[in-house]
């Protein structure tokens, strides 16, 4: 399958949910020092009926193809979502995402908005947690 | 003067199969393509005299012992080293640098002395003055290039002093291709502080140019073979004698040594104080083959084919709308290499485009941020030119340029 099949390379071109969040509650950046990329993902956590949901995201940074394409579907997926669910995602449900046979080289590329989704709500919701419990 | 096409016939990877495309190679400053020659010399070792070095009295480890002897001949000639003593065989120039570092700079170098780098170094011979400074409070001076990457030569009478007591450069960047005039920087250097060393980092200029190591008047040079036609796994040390007669070893054990009691050991004379263990027998014998092929070639011959492929390329890129191309203007003035940014277009996505015509390109900062940052510019392509390289593989890379703007249109 072409890595740059259209669905990736309309994502690239009209990146969804791309900017800043007004009020974010959790955010994280990462740095990926081997291209260059540099990813920022801003996410309003609310409560929903039974548990904490993704109530708006968004994402920021410059990268390649593979990397924005990848934030760009990863936030549409995951907007409305549990933060439990969102903790949950695996690799191998971004590469099914993608949908493009990725080389060993982009991996990484297109496991970085997963990783820094991950790190903003795991980061701050164990903080959270952990003042809420006067441990902090 | 050699024919590119023709020698290409010299180069199994070149061979073009039968049913797909020819590789088009343009990574060579990564590593370069490597010589039947080459492989036939090591092939020749392990399958005919693959015998230990300096042990045997039995005449296949003698054979073996003068090869690998033999190539450090070739390769002191190949550089015009004075002494062949003053070759030492290390894995790579990383650990050509880093052996300086470990025997020299670190137990010599403390606060108050002075070390000066450049902002065009790979990480191989900046890392380790950025932990010299770390450990030992050394002051870290930065000489930094002109907007076309050139290294402004008054700056050296701010930077240099009776303080500093080493000057680390490198002879050709791997990313703009500039070539630092070692010779002329050498005697300034010298003249402002005789006592200063100077380290020469030449893995982008040993297998590209002429080398004179005594015409520099540099104490210490580092190269790879992998990057001159030869195999991974084996470098070159090359320091001034009484210079490396001074250091202590690097590494202990084997070979390394005169004679051991329990009381104390007398170590070997350089340089096989510093190749402890036995050695990389048939990458050394790689190497010498390697340097043979290079010197029938000549290397103002190899200089003057890269100087043509360069302006070449320099001039077709130039055309193509939205490329930027780094460094030096003038091809006399670099090496074989040009970066180039395409607008709009992350490198990692022109790479991989232009694989699937087998076109190999370098992306990323090429073991060289500092320079990226000091340039203010984001990762870069960088596409790099050797002996085998034609004006076809550039156009080639030209049209593989025009399909990544087509895709991401
Ligand atoms: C200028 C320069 N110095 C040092 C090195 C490191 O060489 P090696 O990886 O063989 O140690 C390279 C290789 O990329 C280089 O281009």
């Amino acid at each position: 399958m072409d890595i740059y099949r259209d669905a990736i390379l309309d994502h690239y071109k009209h990146p969804r949910n791309f900017g800043a969040l007004p009020s974010p509650t959790h955010t994280a950046e990462e740095y990926n020092a081997t291209c260059g990329d540099r990813m920022r993902i801003e996410v309003l956590v609310q409560d929903g009926k039974t548990e904490p949901i993704v109530a708006d995201i968004r994402f920021s940074g410059e990268g390649c193809a593979i990397s924005q394409a990848s934030a760009s579907m990863l936030t549409e997926r995951v907007l409305r979502r549990p933060v439990s669910e969102v903790l949950r995602l695996s690799p191998q449900y971004v590469f099914d995402m993608l949908g493009a046979s990725l080389t060993p080289s982009r991996v990484k590329c297109a496991l970085l908005p997963l990783e820094v989704l991950q790190k903003a709500v795991l980061k701050e919701k164990t903080l959270e947690t952990a003042e809420r419990s006067g441990v902090a | 003067m050699f024919d590119a096409a023709v020698i290409r016939k010299d180069f199994p990877m070149l061979s073009r199969p039968a049913d797909g495309k020819g590789l088009v190679y343009l990574d060579s400053t990564a590593t370069s393509l490597k010589p039947a020659a080459v492989l036939q010399a090591m092939d020749e070792y392990y399958t005919t005299y693959g015998a230990n070095v300096f042990r045997g009295i039995y005449s296949i480890s003698e054979r073996a012992t003068a090869a690998y002897e033999g190539a450090r001949g070739d390769v002191a000639r190949f550089i015009h080293a004075r002494d062949t003593r003053e070759v030492v065989f290390t894995r790579n120039t990383d650990e050509s640098i880093s052996l300086i570092y470990y025997a020299w700079a670190l137990p010599a170098l403390g606060r108050g002395d002075g070390v000066v780098t450049t902002m065009l170094e790979h990480h191989a011979n900046f890392v380790p003055w950025l932990e010299l400074r770390r450990v030992k409070g050394i002051d870290l001076m930065f000489w930094e290039p002109d907007e076309t990457g050139l290294l402004p030569i008054d700056a050296l009478e701010t930077l240099v002093s009776k303080k500093t007591k080493l000057v680390a450069l490198t002879a050709a960047s791997n990313v703009l291709g500039t070539l630092p005039p070692i010779g002329e920087i050498v005697k300034r250097v010298k003249r402002i502080n005789p006592g200063c060393i100077v380290l020469v980092d030449a893995a982008q200029a040993a297998p590209h140019m002429p080398l004179d190591v005594s015409a520099w008047g540099a104490d210490i040079v580092a190269f790879s073979a992998h990057k001159m036609l030869g195999p991974t796994g084996i470098g070159v040390l090359w320091g001034r004698h009484e210079f490396l007669e001074g250091l202590p070893p690097f590494t202990f054990g084997g070979d390394m040594i005169k004679e051991v009691h329990r009381d104390r050991a007398v170590y070997q004379d350089v340089p096989h104080r510093f190749e402890a263990g036995t050695p990389y027998i048939a990458g050394a014998i790689g190497l010498g083959a390697a340097v043979r092929y290079l010197e029938h070639l000549g290397m103002e011959d190899v200089r003057r084919h890269e100087m043509d492929i360069t302006a070449y390329a320099l001039k077709k890129l130039q055309a193509v709308d939205g490329v930027t191309v780094y460094g030096p203007r003038d091809p006399k003035d670099r090496g074989g290499v040009v970066a180039f940014r395409l607008e709009g277009i992350h490198p990692h996505d022109v790479a991989q485009v232009l694989d699937d015509d087998r076109i190999c390109v370098r992306v990323g900062f090429h073991c060289a941020q500092p320079l990226h940052e000091c340039l203010h510019i984001g990762p870069t392509v960088r596409a790099s030119f050797y002996i085998y390289t034609t004006e076809a593989d550039i156009d080639a890379l030209i049209q593989g340029l025009l399909r990544v703007q087509e895709t991401f249109r």
